[in-house]
């Protein structure tokens, strides 16, 4: 288990398939996380292997993915349902809540990324 | 098949991010964009549509729609209003009006995007200019948490990197900067990257005010990552533009500090105009969220948050902001237009939605379609229905309608769902 910090934003294949939400196409541009090459090694991952990320807020199964130019200890996921079952909800009175800069943990998993379906149903 | 001539092609503007491009082609025969990015392509091309209005999953006609949509939002103590981030003006406009008629509350996407700027500005004004000065006369472009190479990637070309104009004339005239907390996509063009620590924003903008105003002593050996050196060679180059343009991105309103983020900013640009001219602008993500937050500013004095409970406009962020009232399960139905807060909110806030009955209007299936009681499809703006959208920069475009459709547009569902409402009211 390694402790992070979980950044989520846009991508260019999460903003090409965001009016096509409930394809294939979709769950595939929103359902991983990058992690540096390091942290990816350190958990003994390969390409195509799950992680599970927690927060204070949540948790949530998504694949894992190697990013050369990531700093260690940072995880990114791209804006999304998946993202968003571990984001800070509080708005801090702004009326946003906080989709930055929040402290996780990573871990390898064998469970299932469920699909954007049955992720609406867990919630 | 052989291509078909540019100038057989109909001239479209894109209806997907704040860059609004206006120079882009459309081949009504073969359903297929021209000059697009890959997110304008992606818009502009067949994919599934919602096929009809519904009740339960059940198809019904629009009127019968409307007339249910109607009866739960009248029947609601506190409807909450949401989305208008991807629809025309004229369609918001009916949006507000339809929200103080019901006693609701008014919210928009900017409210998760760029909504802390908006409170930013209240407080300290907004050096601003347009995407045409930026292509003009920009020589400095700072990118600070924005990837415009993924979320609007025309935007280098058509204005602030590439772009070239009447006193840039080349790519060497022009420094690009990109301050981020990844190595971007964006990150690979610019001149120079400055990689900052996650939350460090606020702290690196303060020591950077204190640079420009000489103050160097009061800078320590390191802020937020970043060397005291390379902070003072950035706040020599931001000195030395002739014309500058911090554009920055959600890397600066989703993180901590947020709106305090955005003011500091501000005040950067405030001290830097008293050496040469510099503007602060945010990137807006949908193509009219500008219109999204000017409409209602026009028409009830606010931009977002904005409850109707007691019959007249208050503005509350941490009060009317979709997040907090949903996180209070301080509304009773929800309306949620040209949006989908299911997947883009917290799932603290989705926990709530899917408690009440809601109303959705749009012309894509998402996930929001899933968890909505009554669904009305639309026409989409820009090929199938037209209107006025503000780009980025507040400058007013009319958006196309080229293809027919048996599809409603936004403006026409809200004009019969707001009669219906005066109806019930008594009110005509």
């Amino acid at each position: 288990m390694i402790e992070v910090e979980i950044i989520s934003g846009r991508t260019l294949d999460q903003g090409a398939t965001v009016e096509e939400k409930l394809t294939d196409e979709y769950f595939k541009a929103v359902n991983y996380c990058e992690l540096s090459e390091d942290d990816f090694n350190a958990l003994g991952l390969a390409e195509g292997d799950k992680v599970k990320i927690k927060t204070e807020f949540g948790e949530v199964v998504v694949f894992a993915v190697k990013n050369k130019d990531l700093q260690k200890g940072m995880a990114f996921i791209p804006m999304g349902p998946y993202a968003n079952m571990i984001i800070d909800p509080s708005t801090d009175g702004t009326g946003m809540p906080q989709f930055k800069g929040i402290k996780g943990v990573v871990e390898k998993t064998d469970e299932k990324v469920l699909t954007v379906k049955e992720l609406v149903e867990v919630i | 098949m052989p291509e078909t001539k540019e100038e057989e092609l109909t001239n479209v503007i894109c209806t997907f991010c704040g860059s609004v491009c206006d120079d882009v082609l459309f081949d009504v025969e073969k359903y297929k964009g021209k000059k697009f990015c890959k997110l304008g392509s992606a818009k502009f091309s067949k994919k599934e549509r919602i096929k009809a209005p519904m009740i339960d999953g059940k198809e019904v006609s629009y009127e019968e729609a409307i007339e249910k949509a109607v009866e739960i939002l009248l029947n609601a103590k506190r409807p909450l209003l949401y989305g208008w981030a991807s629809t025309v003006n004229e369609a918001i406009r009916l949006g507000v009006i339809l929200t103080e008629k019901v006693g609701g509350v008014y919210d928009q996407c900017a409210s998760v995007c760029h909504a802390p700027g908006t409170l930013a500005l209240i407080e300290e004004g907004v050096p601003g200019g347009s995407l045409g000065e930026v292509k003009n006369r920009a020589d400095v472009v700072i990118f600070w948490g924005s990837n415009p190479m993924e979320a609007h990637p025309r935007h280098p070309v058509r204005y602030s990197v590439r772009a070239k104009g009447l006193l840039i004339k080349d790519r060497k005239d022009r420094k690009v900067v990109v301050v981020d907390v990844r190595k971007t996509k964006s990150a690979n063009m610019a001149d120079l990257f400055i990689q900052i620590k996650p939350g460090y924003d606020y702290p690196i903008i303060s020591a950077l005010r204190a640079l420009v105003k000489g103050e160097e002593d009061a800078v320590p050996d390191e802020v937020g990552g970043v060397s005291k050196q390379q902070l003072k060679e950035l706040a020599e180059l931001m000195k030395n533009a002739k014309y500058g343009a911090l554009l920055y991105g959600l890397g600066v309103t989703q993180s901590r500090g947020r709106d305090r983020n955005v003011e500091n900013a501000i005040k950067l640009i405030q001290l830097l105009n008293r050496h040469t001219r510099w503007i602060i602008w945010p990137m807006r993500g949908h193509y009219n969220v500008v219109g999204a937050g000017d409409v209602p500013a026009w028409e009830v004095g606010y931009t977002y948050a904005i409850d109707f409970s007691r019959g007249y406009p208050r503005f509350s962020p941490g009060e009317f902001a979709a997040n907090e009232v949903l996180q209070r399960g301080d509304c009773d139905a929800a309306l949620i237009i040209a949006s989908d807060p299911v997947a883009h909110f917290p799932k603290a806030s989705v926990a709530h939605l899917k408690k009440i009955p809601v109303i959705q209007i749009d012309p894509f299936p998402n996930m929001t379609t899933l968890i909505s009681k009554v669904v009305i499809p639309s026409a989409m703006a820009g090929l199938e229905a037209e209107g006025t959208a503000y780009r980025m920069d507040g400058i007013p475009f009319r958006v196309k309608k080229i293809i027919d459709t048996e599809y409603w547009s936004d403006e026409k569902i809200l004009e019969l769902m707001l009669e219906k409402v005066n109806e019930k009211l008594g009110l005509r």
